[in-house]
């Protein structure tokens, strides 16, 4: 006993000992995040009746819906440190991030800034209903970009209903010129919300794992993303091998795997300091690291002697505890959105199935009694749906519902692996693998199944993981 | 001299693999003795002059035999993987101060983190067995790549035999 907390002590300390950034893989910090500020902003003179609900709840429906999005009107021109070219050119770029989120993800039929005349400020509170009317368009999303004299910007954004000649809904933030696409990220965050009953995802990150090089010799590196693909960034250099990072549900740490010291080690990424961590003393490698939805504790596996178990550690740092231990492989746990439950992969009935146990262990069962194997579950942000990955020859994106029931395939392609939810659980990140190269490239797809789409990346993508939406 | 030296390894493997069940790879590795990013550089002067310690030597010593290959999903140490073994275990017995690592590998047709636990199994399945030979447990360590390393590239049932695999590897 007194020699193995010797040797924890001791593992402690040079835990806390500086090493070199250089040593570790990891490239400079991303910069700290500014306040994104939420501002009453002066209503139209069609104020939204007390009451209203306008909240479409068929998908066909909406997603016909006619939107115009023309681009942000500014009160006075000038140059900002956002864009050089002036507050009306930045209230431009406004209206093209709305109205490509609105549009990459399917939602809805959006017209942008590039196909609608320029409205004046003054329109902003006041549209000109009329000639909406005439173009066909059934929502009008309306804005304006204001610059302080402290540089900071004030964007306003207003959702009307054409037909009604309403104001539907409205909001404002006060943001760092460097957080402009988070003002148009709430924005279109809420006009999404207003008009679906769904809540929001735009204003998301999304970390992820960049890959190059050829198929034996493959770098792997660390990266994190805008929901859209915006303000791109690696984490690690790709000296040593990065995979499976997960972001803190503060989006203040990744958690993620790295070879940095010859094994296959978890680390605590802090965001803010650019250091890190192990996740835990352990003697054997860790692998599948996750979060509990309380950011208060980290779920990883631990393979020791061929045997691979769950361990949960508090996130602050502490004494592992062992949640799995029969013979097999348990790994990966996910939380239900509660903390109450943890949906894992197992197998320990000699193929890889899904199961289910309650936080602390207890009352282990399994979930999965279908065809083929099942890998990888996400349990969904709104509780409602387990994700994972089906391999039945094929590797698909699957759902069930948590009593195990309701099986639905979502894609159908070689190699579809890894599923990551929307924060609003709608929508599915997964990453798919080129059979023959290799190559490998981040996908989403909506619970219907019929809205699939690639998402950009500088390079190939793997391991997707999106974090919740941000303050 | 090196590449003759290569070609009498890849005779003498491709004996070992006629003689293996239907596990076996149907198409060889391109290099019997893939090298491993933990690989030491020979130093061998030519002629099979590899120096005892170097990742060289071994290979030649155990006629390429440092690496087993496993079935789909599995980790069991059959008959040919056990003659493999012992090949190795007189290597180690031969020379008593060098360490190996064993690592451990899987095919593509995985999901990434239960082929990193998969790797870990079979490097590990590798490791006990030399130890029954005994072999100090202390001289093997083993670490696992997943499928994060191929060696073989196709994306077909032989590419899939050639990686799932254990890998001893001299250590320094």
């Amino acid at each position: 006993m007194k020699l193995i907390s010797r040797f924890t002590l001791f593992a402690g300390v040079a835990l806390w000992c500086a090493v070199p950034a250089a040593a570790q893989d990891l490239g400079a910090p991303p910069p700290p995040d500014g306040n994104v500020t939420q501002v009453p902003v002066q209503g139209s003179n069609n104020q939204p009746a007390d009451g209203l609900s306008f909240t479409v709840t068929d998908e066909s429906e909406w997603q016909d819906m006619s939107i115009a999005i023309p681009a942000f009107a500014t009160d006075r021109d000038q140059p900002t440190p956002a864009n050089a070219q002036g507050t009306a050119a930045l209230g431009r770029a406004v209206g093209d991030v709305i109205y490509n989120n609105l549009r990459n993800n399917g939602l809805f039929r959006p017209v942008g800034p590039d196909s609608l005349p320029q409205t004046g400020y003054a329109q902003v509170t006041a549209p000109t209903f009329t000639g909406w009317t005439q173009r066909g368009t059934e929502m009008l999303v309306q804005g304006f970009v204001r610059a302080g004299a402290d540089n900071r910007l004030t964007i306003g954004c207003y959702l009307y209903d054409v037909s009604l000649r309403q104001e539907i809904a409205r909001d404002g933030w006060v943001v760092e010129p460097s957080e402009w696409r988070r003002a148009a990220h709430k924005c279109a965050d809420m006009v999404y919300s207003r008009l679906t009953g769904e809540t929001p995802f735009f204003d998301s990150r999304i970390a992820y794992i960049a890959e190059t090089g050829p198929k034996d010799r493959r770098v792997k590196r660390l990266a994190i993303m805008d929901s859209d693909g915006a303000n791109h960034r690696f984490i690690t250099n790709g000296q040593s091998t990065a995979l499976t990072p997960r972001y803190s549900p503060d989006y203040s740490k990744l958690l993620y795997l790295s070879y940095v010291d010859g094994n296959p080690r978890i680390y605590v990424y802090d965001i803010g300091t650019g250091r890190q961590r192990l996740v835990a003393e352990t003697a054997g490698a860790t692998i599948a690291p996750r979060w509990s939805p309380d950011g208060r504790y980290i779920l990883y596996s631990m393979a020791l002697g061929g045997n691979t178990d769950i361990y949960r550690v508090p996130a602050a740092g502490g004494t592992p505890q062992r949640l799995t231990d029969t013979p097999g492989i348990d790994i990966g746990g996910s939380y239900s959105p509660d903390g109450r439950q943890i949906v894992f992969e197992s197998d320990r009935s000699g193929t890889q199935q899904l199961y289910i146990m309650n936080a602390d262990g207890s009352n282990q069962r399994r979930l999965s009694f279908f065809g083929g194997r099942a890998a990888t579950p996400e349990w969904s942000p709104r509780g409602d749906q387990i994700a994972f990955t089906h391999i039945t020859g094929n590797f698909r994106i699957a759902t069930i519902t948590p009593d195990g029931r309701n099986l639905r395939h979502l894609t159908n392609s070689w190699q579809d692996e890894a599923p990551t939810w929307a924060p609003n659980g709608r929508i599915i990140q997964f990453f798919r693998t080129e059979r023959g190269s290799g190559r490998t490239g981040l996908w989403q797809v909506d619970l219907t199944g019929r809205n699939e789409r690639r998402l950009p990346t500088p390079v190939d993508a793997s391991d997707p993981a999106w974090g919740p939406i941000l303050p | 001299m090196k590449i003759t030296h290569a070609a009498t390894a890849l005779a003498v493997t491709t004996l070992v693999l006629a003689g293996c069940r239907s596990r076996a790879p149907e198409e060889l590795p391109p290099t019997p003795v893939a090298p491993s990013q933990t690989t030491s550089p020979s130093t061998g002067t030519g002629g099979g002059a590899a120096q005892p310690g170097t990742q060289a030597h071994f290979e030649q010593s155990v006629n390429g035999q440092n690496i087993i290959y496993f079935d789909t999903d599995q980790y069991n140490i059959d008959a040919t993987d056990q003659a493999a073994l012992r090949t190795q275990a007189q290597y180690l017995q031969q020379y008593p101060n060098i360490r190996v690592t064993v690592e451990g590998h899987a095919d593509e047709r995985g999901t990434r983190e239960y082929n990193l636990a998969l790797g870990e199994r079979r490097a590990n399945a590798a490791r006990n067995y030399l130890v029954s030979l005994g072999i100090p447990a202390n001289r093997i360590t083993t670490v696992s790549y997943g499928k994060e390393r191929p060696v073989a590239l196709g994306s077909n049932e032989s590419a899939w035999a050639q990686n799932r695999r254990a890998v001893t590897v001299v250590v320094n």
